[in-house]
């Protein structure tokens, strides 16, 4: 049990405000209900940054290796002795990182919302939910039975559906989050069915139990699952592939990313902390978490790594047309994540190889603080111009100062640029893939060059190419009001993006290597200067192409798009997979498969059950006559059944 | 002294005979009143059986002739309160035919 | 074949001619008195047996109480000179298969019977002395606690067939005055 036993307060503190918040909190508790929020995520954020603490610098090692520790477990559900859903937490490097990455960013995101949520009226709704999200994902973080991860899966969803959708009167915004809902419930039956095949041939629910059985190539339930096999594939692997597609699911990979575009319906806040840094990693984390059984299978790795190669490329050429700032930033997440997938991919477990999990977990962490940085920034400039769109904005740096700062800062990490964060950990990145497989070194390459030239072609439309929109369209919208600092929001919203631009430089100094790797052990990195000059060179080349179209206005960027033609039409379009998804559900599925079963249903299993009523009815009908109100014949009906019942006890039953 | 001649069994018959008579009128007569004195004389035929049985069988204790007495007095007070039935009927349905008295039809 | 004998077979030729009489006839008036000859005959019977207290009870009750109220009714509700109505033939034919096998069935059990062959030599004493001895005593044999009952019994007839047979108007009278003298 020991002494890491005050973690389960991380996830209960944001589950506690959820209930009193949803219960209390529209009527009574509307004033302080954002205080309340983000007071309760406070006490989470500090107890994770102790764990933290306490775990990687104090006690978690032994013997040079990080040890997963088990610090609760309840046997929950039995269905045999050996199989059962616990409720457990599982404290190991990726899951206190993940309560730092987590418990911040949602802090950020509360505190940001104080003032971009103000005088909302549901506002105390809006802080339930983001607890409740908050609580799911740290369960299903601190999950140390794959059941656990699934319950805590689905809840995450739900909040995800929940705050989508918070404008309902929208009818976009209802139906993004029904879409986001629906594609992840779809590839989460591929998770049950992952779960229930590692779950049988496992012979447990519990990761760690699975982990040492699966791992080792003499254990009796490796032997089965390697043996067994269908379609010609083993069934290590269709249980792996079949997690990895909820996997992929939540973390928007090809093709079951179309929600997340979408998704950008929901208030900004809640995109930075849902839909660019803490669920849709759910996905990698997955992967991570089950990552030895994953590195015993190669076909798995090899469909995690094309899967995640191709999403990174495909995000990054459609965000290079879209106009929408928000749509610009979701492809740069599905495309961030691609990165992180692929790193997985290619990593092998421990030592020198496990170079690729380390490079990923890295990664994620400093992805989520520049990614919700730029969501943030994003909800900023929108909440001042009040559009989305890039046409309406345009030299904005001088109107909001810090936000142009911070943005510009979160840009240049994630291109890649040192000192920035990003720049250490797309170094990992790239190095891994360098030393497992040139191919996708080379996508990688590419797409980071692609990374800085829509990441910068985006601040240069929001901050530089117009004049601004002069200051008298910002008084004019709100005219008494003389707000100073209108246009910038107030400090609540500034306090967030400067705390989140300063880890966006600092984090990268972490010694991310020596505290979370495959196996435990500290890893020796070290930058290759030599190595790492091709990707940088790359990206300030990039970046100054983007200057070059859109620092100014002129038309060079649309005859670029004339150039490129067909190209930047289908990218526009975001290559028509919606549209095949439409085209699939209503031509094949909904007439051949939907509405046989709904005629089924309703004339088969319905019709049976009315013929049961209709033969009933007819029996009663036709022996209702007995009951004629004749007292006469109800003494013959008696006097029969005497006579039958004498005649037979007398004669025949003796 | 009359034992000898007539065994039990054939006062038996007479009484199970009335018994079914009665039963037969029950069942086919239309008329209240008549289906009453049916009923009558079923119970008469209970009460022959009553007194053949204890002269007969048991003639030291006298159990049956009280039984009798007190189905006689009931038979009585059961004959008035169906009097009172019919006559209350006959008032709502101005017909004392058990086929018209047939609200209890389904 | 002595004179007891032909004269048991003369009275329970009475009681079952009257009897199916009773039953059979069209003319309500004429049942009622083919009723009152099988209740009399019935009361020979009686008599034939030794048991002459229930003789004299069964005319004074029977025939002098039960015959005549259903005479009175017989007044009451109906012309008493008009014929019945038949009975459908089908229930008739029904009606009389059903009391004959029913006869056949129970004087076939009846005759079978082993315990029925033998009779007690005991003297039957049943005059009135002992009997109302016995049904007022309270040690064995005592039948006061029914006699008590029979006597809650016929008040509660009593009471009762007068509020069944009352007429309606009384209560709608009462309902009325009661109201007025509210208001």
């Amino acid at each position: 049990m020991s002494n890491y036993f005050y973690i389960l307060w991380i996830p209960l503190l944001p589950l506690a405000t959820f209930v009193i918040l949803g219960l209390f909190g529209r009527k009574y508790l509307s004033a302080i209900a954002g205080l309340l929020g983000t007071a309760s995520l406070f006490s989470s954020t500090v107890l994770s940054f102790v764990a933290a603490n306490q775990y990687f610098f104090v006690d978690g090692k032994v013997n040079g290796v990080f040890q997963k520790i088990v610090a609760f477990k309840f046997t929950w559900l039995e269905f045999s002795p050996n199989v059962s859903i616990d409720l457990g937490m599982i404290i190991d490097p990726i899951s206190v990182m993940m309560l730092v990455v987590v418990t911040s960013v949602s802090l950020m995101v509360h505190v940001f919302s104080l003032g971009y949520m103000k005088g909302e009226e549901r506002f105390a709704t809006y802080y339930a939910f983001l607890s409740l999200f908050t609580f799911s994902m740290l369960g299903l973080i601190l999950s140390s039975n794959i059941f656990q991860v699934y319950m805590f899966w689905e809840l995450v969803g739900v909040s995800s559906f929940l705050l989508i959708s918070y404008y309902f009167n929208k009818p976009s915004a209802v139906a993004a989050s029904k879409k986001a809902f629906i594609v992840t419930r779809f590839a989460d039956l591929g998770f049950l069915i992952g779960i229930l095949i590692l779950g049988f041939y496992g012979g447990t629910l519990d990761i760690g139990l699975l982990i040492e059985r699966f791992t080792s190539v003499n254990s009796a339930q490796y032997i089965s699952i390697t043996g067994a096999s269908f379609l010609g594939a083993s069934m290590l692997t269709w249980g792996l592939t079949l997690l990895f597609i909820g996997g992929a699911g939540k973390s928007a990979m090809f093709p079951l990313h179309i929600w997340l575009p979408d998704a950008m319906e929901g208030p900004t806040p809640v995109s930075a902390l849902i839909h660019a840094a803490t669920m849709v990693v759910a996905g990698v984390y997955l992967v991570a978490r089950m990552f030895p059984i994953f590195s015993m299978d190669e076909a798995a790795l090899h469909i995690v790594t094309y899967v995640g190669a191709a999403s990174a490329l495909f995000a990054a050429v459609i965000a290079c047309t879209q106009t929408d700032i928000k749509r610009v930033l979701a492809y740069s997440t599905m495309s961030q994540i691609g990165y992180m997938m692929f790193a997985l991919g290619i990593s092998k477990n421990g030592g020198e190889q496990g170079l690729g999990y380390m490079a990923s977990m890295f990664h994620l962490f400093t992805h989520a603080f520049f990614k919700s940085l730029l969501f943030l920034g994003a909800g900023a400039v929108i909440h001042m111009v009040h559009s989305n769109e890039m046409k309406d904005m345009g030299g904005l740096r001088k109107l909001m100062p810090i936000t142009h700062i911070a943005f510009l800062i979160a840009c240049l990490a994630i291109a890649g640029i040192p000192p920035f964060a990003g720049f250490f950990s797309k170094e990992e990145i790239l190095t891994a893939a360098f030393h497992e497989n040139k191919i996708i070194y080379g996508i990688a390459l590419f797409t980071a060059a692609l990374t800085s030239f829509y990441m910068f072609r985006l601040y240069f439309n929001i901050f530089w190419s117009k004049e601004a929109p002069a200051a008298n369209h910002a008084q004019a919208d709100h005219g008494q009001e003389a707000h100073a600092s209108h246009g910038e929001g107030p400090w609540v919203m500034k306090l967030p993006l400067l705390i989140l631009a300063a880890c966006a430089v600092g984090v990268g100094f972490v010694p991310f290597s020596q505290l979370v790797t495959s196996d435990g052990k500290a890893l020796e990195t070290h930058i290759d200067i030599v190595f790492s000059i091709a990707p940088v060179v790359l990206s300030v080349l990039a970046i100054l192409l983007a200057a070059r179209f859109y620092k100014n206005q002129n038309g060079r960027s649309d005859k670029m798009a004339a150039a490129f033609g067909g190209l930047y039409t289908a990218a526009y379009k975001k290559f028509y997979v919606d549209e095949v998804y439409i085209f699939i559900t209503k031509k094949i599925v909904f007439p051949f498969i939907g509405q046989p079963i709904a005629w089924a249903d309703r004339n088969i299993v319905d019709g049976f059950m009315l013929l049961l009523a209709k033969i009933t009815a007819k029996i009663s009908e036709s022996i209702k006559g007995l009951q004629s109100g004749k007292v006469q014949n109800y003494a013959l009906y008696f006097f029969g059944g005497v006579a039958a019942l004498s005649i037979l006890f007398i004669y025949i039953w003796k | 002294m009359n034992m000898q001649e007539i065994p039990l069994t054939q006062i038996l018959f007479v009484s199970t005979a009335l018994f079914f008579i009665g039963m037969y009128g029950l069942f086919t007569r239309r008329n209240l009143i008549t289906m009453l004195m049916s009923i009558e004389l079923m119970l008469n035929s209970v009460n022959i059986n009553f007194i053949a049985f204890n002269k007969y069988l048991f003639p030291d204790k006298l159990d049956g002739l009280f039984f009798t007495l007190f189905i006689i007095t009931i038979a009585a007070a059961e004959a008035a309160v169906a009097i009172a039935i019919i006559i209350n009927l006959y008032r709502s349905h101005n017909s004392i035919d058990v086929e018209d008295a047939t609200e209890m039809k389904y | 074949m002595n004179i007891s004998s032909i004269l048991f077979y003369a009275i329970s030729a009475l009681i079952l001619g009257a009897g199916i009489l009773a039953v059979t006839s069209v003319k309500i008036f004429r049942a009622a008195i083919w009723l009152l000859f099988s209740l009399v005959g019935i009361a020979a019977l009686y008599f034939w047996m030794q048991v002459e207290f229930i003789a004299a009870i069964q005319i004074v009750v029977y025939v002098g109480g039960i015959v005549v109220l259903i005479i009175f009714s017989i007044f009451l509700t109906q012309n008493s000179g008009k014929e019945m109505v038949k009975p459908a033939i089908g229930k008739v034919i029904f009606s009389a298969l059903a009391a004959l096998l029913g006869t056949a069935f129970v004087y076939n059990l009846i005759v079978h019977y082993e315990g029925f062959k033998y009779i007690s030599a005991k003297p039957f004493n049943s005059n009135v002395e002992e009997i109302g001895t016995q049904m007022l005593s309270t040690t064995s044999y005592g039948f006061i606690l029914p006699f008590e009952a029979v006597s809650m019994l016929l008040l509660a007839a009593m009471v009762g067939c007068i509020v069944i047979a009352m007429r309606p108007n009384n209560e709608v009278e009462t309902n009325t005055i009661n109201k007025t003298e509210n208001n």
